[in-house]
């Protein structure tokens, strides 16, 4: 065998040990990537249900007394009854209700004249803009709903007033877990890639270690690939665990094939390694490049990838930033993979933004692995 | 040197472009088969020396070869041929003795035939065998520092290089590494070792002795000590306080240096000087002045021009304190334990007042962990620490107003000025007004720190951090004083201006307690406690101890000749019988 491939698979096996007898290690690489898709999966659902609103029932005729059973009936809301608009002001205030539906005394009168106009009031708590939108705009569906049912028991056709037939394509049933949790999984590898990584060189040259190696013939590509691939494979073992927990527990599909994800998950590792051996050189101190890795890798990955937050909505300066974030490609990959299938064409230029990514972050992160020490 | 190894031509480097350089217009060489000490205290240039051999930083001026080859340049022929240990050893201490030995063996490239050759002889040498399936990070400090040594031996390297390869480590393991070492000078090897005690210089073949980044000596140990041949003294039989004694010697035209040991008082005396009557320095009707043998210290002192005078500015400042003969410093079996190990084991001792009480043993054997639960900085597992009769982890501010402490490494806020670090110390201590105003001014002239008063503390240089370390602990006048490893790794004049100061206040009926791992440093000490593997092994003055092994082997032993010989006598010889020692030295 070559020395210098003995040496390269000494530092890999070296590595490898440290990362079994780490517990911080185990700690990121496995038990992490668990905690954070759960989380992902169970917390940051957007799709809204049971909202708590108050229904103010100022008529008591049987029409108004029917709306409300509607009210009642959807899931969406949690509805309680009053007969006056004071009695929810202070849970309004407190946040304890979103919203008021109020139906005024004038109600079946305003009814009984039918026109466009909704004859009920709806308020909502503009404290929290989205779930605001939400009660206006359910509210709306549930008087809809309620007029076409009236309509049709009393054998009329009830005009809606502008006619949607919405038709959603890949992710049918609007499920945002569907494109959430594939979007988790490009955090996951973020956080093992350059987390796990940032602090490993930092700690060769906090505890001696890295200079003693240096006064060895180990050159600086095997120190470098002796960590890289370790590494990558907690991280490879990191993303099987996310996948299963993905599918298995929250039942999303996956309509793309095992091999492209690997492919894909591939590349972006490598950009995620390069960034944290970037840093841990550059830092040469765990502290630092713990902070440094969180800032450089995971706020921007959170942030910019389109995970939670749509690019396309930011402005300019912020969208361009965005393209240096390989997470971003590595979101965009995966919810094609997920949503859609195989799609080559999709997939294939996303994975040449990471490829140029990796290739400059891990040109860095070899140039700054020193031979010296100053 | 014709056969020289390593030869270095006026090198020059800088870290930083205001700091002083590290190195400055350095010329030497190494040669092979013998060990050549680099000894200087800290900041004089060893470590970036060594680094400089390794190849591991290119030197600004000058030129440094290796074997021959340029070693910023061609560092992997240098790295081919070297062995070399960093401080902290270059350990990976989730590996084990024998992982660690396997990986520096395929890094080096070490034929697999000869492996299991080469593990058994590097093995056998540093009687590590037993150990081969244990953690680095759960090894004594000396058989950390062996195995340090077995990795950067691994391949028989025809150059070794050790960086500061005792610091810490306990006596006898410091022994059996000379040991190791000789047997490979022998064998051919180059070895150079790196070391802030100026007692190793003596047991080196050669010595380049460092100061300041500058080349102070080079040449066999010897030379220099020859330097103060028939200059040094030793005033023996002294009635009453050694201290004044030696205080008043110094204060002599013509004695160029004065140290403290055990009973006796030390001097160097200048060129052609006559030595003081000891009637005249108040030694005593019987005190005499007989010739003692020099030490590498005593020349390297005299070189530098002599050590500082005796009189204490700060002691004079302050007021002498009410006499009471109770004991100031109580431990009454003291023990801590972490988890399952016991770091500190049944440990009692009494301190009168106007004591110089000593703690010392190697580290990770407890010293700090005492100390600690004596300033009432660690809650004892069981037994009790009183200071005044009060134990300080329940005592109210009052009572800790009365004692002063210097933490290790001079705990100083590094990004405040040095006006700033008093400033806050005074006000920690609750002087107010016009006090603390006395104070603080009383600190920047006694220990001459005027023109660094607007330096920020971590980029002082060691001497002045030292004595800004003491000013923050003794501003407010405490009458007991905590020095944990005071004067670790400073050069001799600043160690034995700080040791006037000590003395000083302890004329005043200021009592100390003392950590360290110095054994000159101990010497200084009324008396001390022997701490070794959390225990305890022996308490008396530095004589009686000394006294107490005297034997035909050894007809003078030194204190470290006490200490190693009072460790084997309690049965825990090294050879790593106790459990994992170390986190909490």
């Amino acid at each position: 065998m070559p020395p210098a491939l003995r040496r390269l698979l000494a530092i890999m096996v070296k590595e490898g040990l440290q990362i079994v007898r780490d517990p911080s290690s185990i700690l990121i690489g496995f038990i992490l990537p668990v905690f954070l898709t759960l989380l992902s999966g169970f917390a940051t659902n957007l799709d809204i249900k049971g909202v708590p609103i108050g229904l103010v029932l100022e008529d008591a005729s049987p029409e108004a007394q029917s709306l409300a059973a509607s009210f009642l009936a959807t899931t969406a809301f949690k509805t309680r009854v009053g007969r006056d608009r004071r009695e929810f002001a202070e849970d309004m205030v407190s946040g304890r209700v979103r919203g008021m539906v109020v139906i005024p005394q004038t109600f079946s009168r305003d009814l009984a004249q039918a026109d466009e106009s909704v004859p009920f009031q709806v308020i909502a708590d503009g404290g929290e803009p989205n779930t605001a939108t939400f009660v206006q705009n359910y509210a709306q569906g549930v008087w809809f709903a309620w007029m076409e049912t009236r309509a049709r028991e009393g054998g009329r056709e009830f005009a809606m007033p502008v006619n949607l037939l919405p038709r959603t394509w890949f992710n049918e049933e609007l499920l945002s877990l569907a494109s959430l949790l594939p979007g988790g999984m490009a955090i996951n590898l973020t956080l093992i890639g350059a987390l796990l990584t940032a602090l490993v060189v930092a700690r060769e040259w906090e505890r001696g270690t890295m200079e003693a190696m240096l006064a060895t013939p180990v050159g600086r590509f095997e120190m470098l690939a002796g960590k890289i691939v370790p590494y990558f494979l907690l991280g490879m073992g990191a993303l099987f665990i996310c996948l299963w927990i993905t599918l298995a527990v929250f039942g999303i599909p996956f309509r793309g094939s095992i091999p492209a994800l690997m492919a894909v998950s591939a590349v972006f590792l490598l950009s995620a390694l390069g960034l944290g051996l970037f840093i841990s050189s550059a830092a040469k101190n765990q502290f630092v490049a713990a902070q440094s890795s969180i800032l450089a890798a995971f706020l921007p990955a959170y942030f910019l990838s389109g995970y939670v937050f749509e690019p396309s909505g930011m402005p300019l300066p912020i969208r361009i930033l965005s393209h240096a974030i390989a997470a971003r490609y590595y979101v965009s990959c995966l919810k094609t993979l997920f949503l859609v299938g195989d799609e080559w064409s999709l997939l294939l230029p996303n994975m040449g933004g990471m490829a140029i990514i990796a290739c400059v972050l891990l040109g860095l992160a070899l140039k700054k692995t020193a031979r010296r020490i100053a | 040197m014709s056969d020289a190894l390593v030869r270095a031509e006026g090198l020059v480097k800088r870290f930083g472009r205001a700091a002083p350089p590290a190195l400055d217009g350095v010329t030497a060489e190494i040669g092979a088969g013998m060990v050549t000490g680099l000894v200087g205290p800290d900041g004089a240039g060893k470590t970036t020396l060594i680094r400089l051999m390794a190849g591991l930083l290119a030197p600004e001026e000058g030129g440094i070869t290796v074997f021959g080859f340029d070693a910023a340049r061609e560092s992997d022929a240098v790295h081919e041929r070297i062995g070399y240990m960093p401080q902290k050893f270059g350990l990976y201490e989730d590996l084990s003795v024998a992982e660690n030995l396997r990986l520096y063996a395929e890094v080096r490239g070490l034929p697999a035939a000869e492996r299991a050759a080469a593990f058994a002889r590097l093995l056998g040498f540093t009687g590590l065998a037993p150990f081969t399936a244990r953690l680095a990070g759960r090894l004594s400090g000396g058989m950390k520092q062996k195995l340090g040594l077995a990795c950067a031996m691994i391949r028989r390297p025809q150059l070794l290089l050790l960086d500061e390869p005792s610091v810490g480590v306990d006596p006898l393991s410091r022994r059996e590494l000379w040991r190791m070492v000789r047997e490979l000078a022998e064998e051919g090897i180059g070895v150079v070792w790196s070391t802030a005690y100026l007692d190793e210089a003596e047991g080196c073949d050669r010595v380049l002795l460092l100061s300041e980044g500058r080349l102070l000596f080079s040449g066999p140990p010897a030379e220099l000590t020859g330097r103060v041949r028939g200059r040094v003294v030793q005033v023996r039989g002294i009635a009453g306080g050694r201290r004044a004694v030696l205080r008043r010697a110094l204060g002599k035209p013509g004695v160029l240096d004065g140290v403290i040991q055990g009973r006796h008082v030390r001097l160097v005396l200048g060129a052609d000087a006559q030595p003081p009557v000891p009637q005249e320095i108040g030694a005593g009707p019987e005190a005499v002045v007989v010739p003692a043998p020099p030490r590498f210290e005593d020349a390297f002192v005299d070189v530098l021009g002599g050590g500082p005078g005796g009189v204490s500015v700060l002691a004079g400042r302050m007021e002498g304190k009410a006499r009471s003969a109770a004991h100031v410093i109580e431990a009454r079996g003291l023990t801590k334990t972490f988890g399952g190990f016991t770091a500190a084991r049944e440990i009692t001792f009494a301190i009168p007042q106007g004591e110089i009480f000593g703690l010392l043993g190697p580290n990770g054997a407890g010293k700090s962990t005492t100390f600690k639960m004596m300033c009432g900085l660690l809650t004892p597992s069981s037994g009790q620490a009183l200071v005044d009769g009060v134990s300080l982890l329940e005592a109210p501010g009052l009572a800790r107003a009365r004692i002063g402490y210097m933490a290790q490494k001079f705990s100083l806020y590094g990004t405040l000025s040095v006006r700033q670090n008093l400033d806050f110390f005074s006000g920690v201590y609750g002087l107010t007004g016009a006090r603390r105003k006395a104070a603080v001014d009383g600190m920047i002239e006694t220990f001459a720190l005027g023109p660094h008063l607007s330096a920020s503390a971590d980029i002082l240089p060691l001497g002045f951090k030292q004595r800004l370390a003491l000013a923050c602990a003794v501003m407010h006048e405490p009458a007991v004083l905590f020095l944990d490893e005071p004067t670790s790794g400073v050069d001799p004049i600043t160690r034995r201006e700080f040791w006037t100061h000590i003395n000083g206040m302890v004329e005043k009926g200021v009592t100390i307690m003392v950590t360290t791992h110095f054994m000159d440093e101990a010497e200084y000490c009324d008396r001390i406690a022997l701490v070794f593997r959390g225990r305890v092994i022996a308490i008396g003055s530095p004589d009686d101890l000394k006294e107490g092994v005297r034997g035909e082997a050894l007809p003078d032993p030194s204190l470290e000749d006490a200490f190693v010989a009072l460790v084997e006598r309690d049965g825990n010889g090294d050879g790593g019988k106790s459990a994992a020692p170390g986190e909490a030295a």
